[in-house]
């Protein structure tokens, strides 16, 4: 269980978050946007969890339900909102627009995971990851067909609305979610398929239903984390939801350990803060450049290393419950 | 209708290029079952090895290109071989999904070192077979689609043999039949599995070569896209198929030249995907691949 219970723990994030929120502008702009960061890839990093760690499946296709996400997103705030909203309409008010959109995009996503979620039906292993794949790489080709949303250019000038209270209860909610769903007795149908398809099926579980809710609840997350994404940057295009951001994602879920929903937790923020604590590495001494050049080589290196040496993740420790996966 | 002879040969020359990458994850998948995805950056590889010998060392012969390609070749096979000691070897009877992540390691680890060691600018291929262009009435043929054919064709031909009638080739059919079974015939199992690795890396070599004598341009990251399109010709024909591989991967070739030939030309990248996906969603086995039926 995640430190202690899980609603005193939902409480307490929730509580952070507004703190955060109210006193987001006495902090430095550069810890904010390093903040938000880690917000936003702890929600990626716990939806996809969900997928890849106690549901057993493989997605490469993360970032695809991000770019849904951040572009319904964007399309209710920038093109929907000023026809419905009066023109000069309270804070309050342009706030909950920008919950709804954000949940519209949830939404959307996650009828976004239904498709890619179905052929894990027949497939598994490899094949469902190269497929997830292919659905990432479809849903970036799609959005750059579509002129209305800016074609390969994308969109630009988003409202700023995400601030540090969005993010991290955004980041509370999924990781309050996703933990009370696997430990439910509906979630454990989760962790059985994870275990042992043929088992789970033979003792009445519907792994089928698991698999899909799985996507879709993954997906919903990952959409909205892709609108927070969006009003944060304030420009998206579809080169920034390709292959590599999901491996990005892909990797904080393996680093922290699949399944293990604290460890991802670490592994989201350790591996968001280290790209930074390399780039002042590498500018305090000429000696160091060498580092914030080859840091994607030291990434890939990494990963090799973890499945050869640590498999099940570096913050697991229990020698149980040995990572299949 | 000179136009569509035009695309056509277009399609069966990039075709053939998909043919030889796809045949190395096919024989991969063949002995070990399971998707080397750092295979399209061996090609990449193999393409540089060939900018830094053609540039080096040869002359615009006919003479001078093969000698570039079997130098690339061997070179990939030494890669291929390296990289299936290091990295796949240690975790043979680890989880599918932990060989697919380091394969996915290795792939990344591929590009951000060429991007470190080459650079990531694209660089110009040098002309290492001579070309000109023939005119049959209407219709231009550039050597280099005739070249592509007959490579291609000759190495298809080549493995064909290997695998049929020599004796590790006969090793490679055991093992991919039963791996247990054939090492009590007394096969040596690494070995196979090394001598696979070696072959297919050094087909998508001579891909890499082709690919860049007809798409003069190349930088680290130019495995991406043929490596995961010939993946799904793999797929198309029947994983651990080897005619099966050559007919996906000529599918493919010509279905994305006319896709890029017409008004849906945006929409190329995401052809072989969608074809992937209603493949596996209608026929798994592929096209000349049997399916078989999963044990508990």
């Amino acid at each position: 269980m995640l430190l202690g219970r899980p609603r005193t723990f939902l409480l307490a994030a929730l509580a952070v978050s507004v703190v955060l929120g109210v006193f987001q502008g006495l902090i430095d702009p550069y810890y904010v946007d390093v903040l938000t960061r880690i917000g936003i890839n702890i929600t990626l990093a716990a939806s996809l969890n969900l997928i890849n760690g106690h549901t057993g499946q493989f997605s490469l296709g993360h970032a695809g339900f991000m770019a849904v996400g951040a572009y319904t997103a964007a399309t209710m705030t920038m093109f929907v909102g000023p026809q419905v909203l009066p023109t000069s309409a309270p804070v309050a008010v342009a706030m909950f627009w920008f919950l709804l959109a954000l949940l519209a995009g949830g939404f959307v996503a996650a009828a976004a995971g239904v498709f890619v979620g179905a052929p894990s039906l027949r497939l598994k292993g490899d094949y469902l990851a190269i497929v997830t794949l292919g659905f990432g790489q479809i849903i970036a080709v799609v959005f750059r067909n579509i002129e209305p949303l800016g074609g390969a250019l994308g969109l630009n000038g988003l409202p700023a609305h995400t601030n540090l209270f969005w993010v991290f209860a955004a980041a509370a909610l999924t990781v309050y979610a996703i933990t009370t769903m696997v430990n439910s007795t509906y979630g454990r149908g989760f962790l059985a398929t994870h275990d042992d398809e043929v088992a789970a099926e033979a003792i009445g579980i519907n792994t089928t239903r698991c698999k899909i809710v799985a996507f879709v609840i993954g997906a919903f997350f990952a959409g909205i984390a892709g609108g927070l994404y969006g009003h944060f940057t304030l420009t998206i295009n579809p080169k920034g939801f390709d292959f590599n951001r999901s491996i990005e994602i892909v990797v904080i879920v393996i680093v922290g350990g699949m399944g293990n929903t604290t460890g991802v937790i670490i592994a989201a923020t350790l591996l968001t803060l280290l790209p930074e604590g390399l780039r002042t590495l590498a500018g305090m001494s000429p000696a160091f450049r060498w580092i914030g050049e080859s840091r994607p080589l030291l990434y890939s290196i990494l990963l090799i290393c973890l499945m050869l040496l640590r498999p099940q993740g570096l913050f697991t420790f229990r020698k149980s419950s040995q990572v299949k996966a | 209708m000179t136009e569509f002879l035009q695309q056509l040969i277009n399609g069966l020359s990039v075709g053939s290029m998909y043919a030889l990458i796809a045949l190395g994850y096919t024989l991969v998948y063949g002995v070990l079952r399971f998707i080397n995805f750092a295979h399209g950056d061996v090609f990449m590889v193999g393409s540089f090895v060939g900018f830094y010998v053609g540039r080096n060392f040869s002359k615009t012969t006919w003479g001078g290109g093969l000698f570039v390609m079997i130098v690339a070749m061997l070179a990939c096979a030494a890669l291929g071989i390296l990289i299936e000691r290091l990295a796949y070897r240690p975790l043979r009877n680890r989880s599918r999904l932990t060989v697919l992540i380091t394969a996915i390691g290795v792939s990344l680890m591929l590009e951000n070192a060429g991007q470190l060691v080459f650079g990531a600018n694209p660089r110009p291929f040098p002309e290492v077979f001579p070309s000109r262009q023939f005119e049959f009435g209407q219709l231009v043929v550039s050597s280099k689609d005739i070249a592509v054919l007959m490579v291609t064709v000759t190495l298809l031909a080549a493995l064909r043999f290997l695998v049929m009638k020599t004796k590790i080739g006969t090793a490679m059919r055991a093992v991919s039949f039963n791996p247990q079974a054939a090492s009590l015939m007394g096969i040596n199992i690494n070995l196979v599995i090394s001598f696979t690795f070696g072959l297919g890396s050094a087909l998508a070599a001579a891909g890499g070569i082709l690919w860049a004598y007809k798409f003069p341009k190349i930088d680290p990251l130019m495995g991406i896209a043929p490596g995961l399109t010939a993946f799904i010709a793999a797929v198309l024909g029947g994983i651990g198929n080897i005619p099966g591989a050559a007919l996906g991967a000529l599918l493919i070739g010509i279905i994305e030249t006319f896709v890029k030939g017409s008004r849906w030309s945006t929409w190329t990248e995401a052809i072989a995907f969608v074809l992937l996906i209603l493949i596996l969603m209608f026929r798994p086995a592929g096209l000349l691949g049997k399916l078989q039926p999963e044990k508990v």
